[in-house]
């Protein structure tokens, strides 16, 4: 019954051994994939704050101004001033587009055939 | 082992033949028994002891070799914390209230050399200074050479430069990761964000410290790591801001000013818009101070905050808001205006030696800028309260608002308090203000007469301020302002499509010797729109204007401030959603009907 007991435990001792070591190593491998992240993620995040920057820096309002004035032909684009609001009432009713009208004398444009034999009489 | 008996028969028997007690034999067979199970028993607790003992100083041993790894190595990040946005460890951003970025942080690197390792120094020098003309070889070959270790060339560099320096290819030239702080909108807001520059510098990192502006007010909260993922938002919006300056900058070169401020301020929520300061800088490439002459002089000034300046005829319309509030008079009294009056040995005088009198309403005296008028009026409300008055609308502070210059912008008071002082103050002579000052207080009118604090932060709630005038005053001392557009000083203001009242100010600037100069003047235009339901306080300030469209060169305010305020309500009103008031040009009897329903 003892030697039993010592096996069991000597067993045990061996299997928690190596799931100790595997756990050690599944945890390192863990860490490492935690740091290549966290530095895919800062890099991401670098790319990102630049872009940011470009964004703002190609969005300034000194360039779009420049920009707006060079394609000025093209775009048409003018500060913007009390002048160009309006009210409702001085936009003018959409021309209704003339529908068809009302078909009340129906014309039955589909002749029918007469036997080509038959003599029409005149 | 065999086992003793405790009274061995053959012992016994020759005991007893011997005449002896047997009983003795037996007691020494058990003492000698109980010797033995004591010296066993005595062994196994040493063994135990000294297995418990081991057991302990190796449990110690271990932990004491831990503790001393911990103690003597590097400390490390703990990997398996997770982190989130924090990741890139830098200064927060900042934006304009609509989240644009007005500030943020950008990846650079930093040359610096390690002449040891350095290979060719001469040639290094050469080719260093091929990529930087701003560098000398022959500075450069010294400091190679003469024994230092460490050096370094520059503080940032761009991607193609440092690319060039790869090429060069010596290993005595080195790279360190930096951080910069970059402005992308170049010189707008300058003067709000202030400027970055590098505080401590090592070799993996150096840190980005705030100059000025608010960049310096919010550095802690910047620099927070904890916090570096949300940006600071401004109550600055980007497009207004941009358009305020545009127009600001033209009416400035148009008035041959050599400065000019704007402020423009939701009065509900003390929200700063816009705040335009020029001439400005760039604060990606901040100037240095200036050394010799005025400080005020230089870009770095900032006149709406930092300039403190006597504000002129602004100020008549706290003392008429003040006698209306005290129930000493109304729009419609009549008040002496008599020019000139004699005050000791004082003569106030009008503009242009005019005389409006002998009696002007209270409209009046504000609609025609009447300096009589409003000294008998300060007169009837007197010094005390009147000092109590312009404390409460804080001309006696420094502005709140969040900008390092704010706090050393000091209004200048007179010491003492007599009546002299409480007639040139009514109508803003012998007390300096900076223009944040001013809006602040108009603001206050203009918001029904509760104080409001300045800032440039977002809100997003109006706070709770002190009530300082009634209701129906603050709205008989805005259709007072409104006067000054439609009939008074401030003509050119009467623009359509937005209801501007103001009041116009024009001050003689005082020279540095005492004394006042003649022909330099500041012009200061405050004013609230839309009169009716005031929103927004815009103050404009030009620094020795003139307008020389004239024959003759004009330097009051109606002439150079007012026309460009009215251009600026009329660029920024649309941009920030006021609907003008728009009036339908009557074209035929049938849309003259129609607009009538």
């Amino acid at each position: 019954m003892r030697a039993l007991a010592y096996l069991l435990t000597f067993l045990a001792v061996i299997g928690l051994g190596f799931w100790a070591y595997s756990e050690n190593y599944e945890t390192q491998q863990a860490l490492k994939d935690v740091a290549r992240l966290n530095a895919e993620i800062a890099d991401l995040r670098e790319a990102l704050s630049i872009q940011r920057a470009e964004w703002a820096y190609l969005n300034r309002p000194d360039r779009l101004r420049e920009l707006s004035t060079i394609n000025f032909d093209r775009l048409g684009l003018l500060p913007m001033q009390p002048e160009q609001f309006g009210h409702a009432s001085q936009i003018a009713f959409p021309v209704v587009e003339e529908e068809l009208p009302l078909i009340i004398d129906p014309v039955d444009v589909m002749g029918e055939q007469e036997p080509a034999d038959q003599e029409v009489t005149p | 082992m065999s086992r003793t008996p405790l009274r061995p028969l053959a012992r016994i028997l020759t005991a007893r033949a011997a005449g002896e007690n047997p009983d003795v034999i037996e007691r020494e067979t058990l003492r000698a028994r109980h010797e033995q199970i004591r010296e066993k028993s005595r062994s196994r607790a040493e063994g135990r002891l000294l297995f418990m003992g081991l057991a302990f100083f190796m449990a110690f041993t271990v932990i004491g070799a831990r503790m001393g790894l911990l103690a003597a190595s590097e400390p490390m990040e703990p990997r398996s914390a997770s982190s989130g946005a924090e990741i890139l460890a830098q200064r927060a951003d900042i934006t304009d209230r609509n989240g644009r970025i007005l500030a943020t942080n950008l990846v650079t690197h930093a040359l610096y050399a390690q002449p040891k390792d350095m290979i060719d120094p001469n040639r290094v020098a050469r080719e260093l200074v091929a990529i930087f003309p701003d560098l000398k070889a022959e500075d450069l070959v010294r400091r190679f050479t003469d024994g230092r270790s460490f050096l370094w060339i520059k503080k940032k560099l761009s991607p193609e430069q440092m690319q060039k320096v790869h090429e060069i290819g010596d290993p005595g030239l080195l790279f360190g990761p930096r951080e910069m702080r970059l402005y992308p909108n170049g010189r707008l807001a300058a003067h709000v964000l202030g400027g970055a520059s590098f505080g401590a510098e090592g070799v993996h990192s150096a840190e980005v410290i705030g100059t000025a502006g608010i960049e310096k007010y919010f550095d802690a909260q910047l620099r927070d790591p904890a916090r570096s993922a949300e940006p600071l938002a401004l109550s600055i919006d980007m497009t207004v801001q941009a358009t305020v300056t545009e127009v600001l900058d033209a009416g400035m070169k148009m008035m041959n000013a050599k400065g000019a401020t704007a402020i423009l301020m939701d009065v509900r929520s003390g929200e700063i818009l816009s705040l335009v300061s020029l001439p400005d800088f760039d604060p990606n490439d901040r100037p240095q101070p200036l050394l010799t002459g005025d400080p005020g002089d230089s870009p770095l000034f900032n006149r709406a905050v930092q300039g403190v300046y006597e504000l002129g005829s602004t100020f008549k319309i706290f003392a008429a808001a003040q006698a209306m509030e005290l129930g000493l008079v109304n729009p419609n009294s009549m008040v002496d205006a008599n020019a000139p009056m004699v005050w000791g040995k004082h003569r106030i005088k009008e503009f242009q030696g005019k005389n409006y009198g002998p009696l002007l309403s209270v409209t009046d005296v504000i609609a025609k800028s009447s300096n009589v008028g409003t000294a008998n009026i300060a007169l009837m409300i007197g010094g005390i309260r009147q000092q109590a008055f312009f404390k409460s609308l804080g001309f006696f502070d420094p502005t709140p608002v969040e900008l390092i210059e704010a706090k050393g912008a000091r209004p200048l008071i007179p010491a003492k308090w007599p009546d002299i002082v409480t007639i040139t103050t009514s109508y803003g002579h012998g007390m300096s203000a900076s223009p944040m000052h001013l809006a602040a207080a108009y603001a206050t009118i203009a918001n029904g007469g509760i104080a409001v604090q300045p800032t440039l932060l977002r809100r997003n709630a109006a706070p709770e301020g002190t009530r300082l005038l009634s209701d129906h005053v603050a709205d008989s001392a805005v259709a007072m302002l409104r006067k000054v557009v439609t009939g008074g000083t401030a003509s050119y203001a009467n623009i359509k499509g937005y209801a501007i009242g103001g009041k116009t100010g024009t001050a003689d600037k005082p020279k540095p010797t005492g004394g006042y100069y003649k022909d330099k003047v500041i012009n200061t235009f405050a004013s609230t729109f839309p009169a009716h339901d005031p929103r927004y306080v815009l103050i404009v300030t030009l620094d020795e204007p003139v307008d020389t469209s004239s024959s003759e060169p004009r330097r009051t305010a109606g002439y150079t401030a007012v026309p460009v305020a009215a251009e600026v309500v009329r660029r920024a009103a649309p941009l920030l959603g006021l609907r003008p008031e728009i009036e339908i040009p009557l074209q035929n009897g049938v849309t003259a009907v129609a607009q009538r329903n």
